[in-house]
């Protein structure tokens, strides 16, 4: 009982701020929802019993990204006048009629799921107790090779993050 | 999985109502996000770490995506003093 009301806690904040993020105005604002966005996100991982993936989630997101954020924020957004929202070519009612359409897809999925007899969660707490070792044994056997690979995308982006924020390329 | 698709769904409206191209990255980080929750909260019914090993993988792609995203702005902004995406229509023929 405890646990449904901590995780319909964590639902209604995820949610709102996720709608902080997209609505406001100032864009640092957007960024700093972002951060409580995630902090909110990694307490769910934890509920979920993913401990090291929220550690992971709080050091790369809010540690990392939205640092990177916050400086091109700063770097770019200066002084700028606020979005005008009478400009021509805005087609927000196609935003709006494809996020319709999503979201019909998604209560389609959803009522088709109430049909099917639902799967009760395994009482098997290894995941929970064991979790990093888990996880890492899976990641260093079976998915080795997509760690690798993983990693010289990281390697790639790097590099090209910085040949393009040079000054003459 | 409802509240992840309901993450995903304002993000993809963030994607589609906003112009601008910052706020259309961090809507790009909450469908991310939204998966990711999808990933693992599979991964606890199943009791299968798969899914977060999956989960580890999108959070890699993500930096990586974000790094370089935010390089192409910093080049553009530097460029054309603007971070309107109705103003970037350099690839438009």
């Amino acid at each position: 009982m405890g646990e449904a009301i901590a995780f319909y806690v964590l639902a209604a904040l995820i949610l709102g701020f996720a709608v902080l993020v997209v609505s406001t105005r100032n864009t640092v604002h957007s960024v700093l929802y972002l951060v409580l966005n995630f902090l909110a996100v990694a307490a769910l991982y934890v509920m979920l019993t993913a401990q090291f993936l929220a550690v992971i989630q709080v050091l790369v997101y809010a540690g990392g990204i939205v640092v990177l954020y916050l400086f091109v924020v700063m770097l770019v957004n200066l002084k700028r006048p606020p979005e005008d929202h009478s400009a021509p070519q805005r087609k927000s009612w196609v935003g709006a009629g494809l996020g319709l359409l999503v979201l019909g897809e998604l209560g389609g999925i959803v009522a088709y799921g109430r049909l099917a007899p639902a799967v009760s969660p395994m009482q098997n707490t290894d995941l929970a107790i064991n979790n990093v070792e888990r996880v890492g044994m899976l990641l260093y056997t079976d998915y080795l090779i997509p760690f690798e690979v993983a990693s010289i995308l990281l390697l790639v982006a790097m590099v090209g993050a910085i040949i393009l924020a040079k000054r003459e390329l | 999985m409802l509240l992840s698709a309901a993450l995903f769904i304002i993000g993809v409206v963030g994607v589609m109502i906003r112009r601008n191209i910052i706020v259309i990255f961090m809507s790009i980080e909450l469908i991310l996000n939204a998966v990711n929750i999808n990933l693992i909260a599979f991964s606890y019914q199943l009791q299968n770490g798969i899914g977060q090993v999956f989960a580890i993988f999108v959070i890699a792609v993500a930096a990586a995506e974000a790094a370089v995203g935010l390089g192409i702005i910093l080049a553009f902004y530097r460029n054309k003093e603007t971070i309107n995406i109705d103003e970037m229509t350099v690839m438009r023929w």
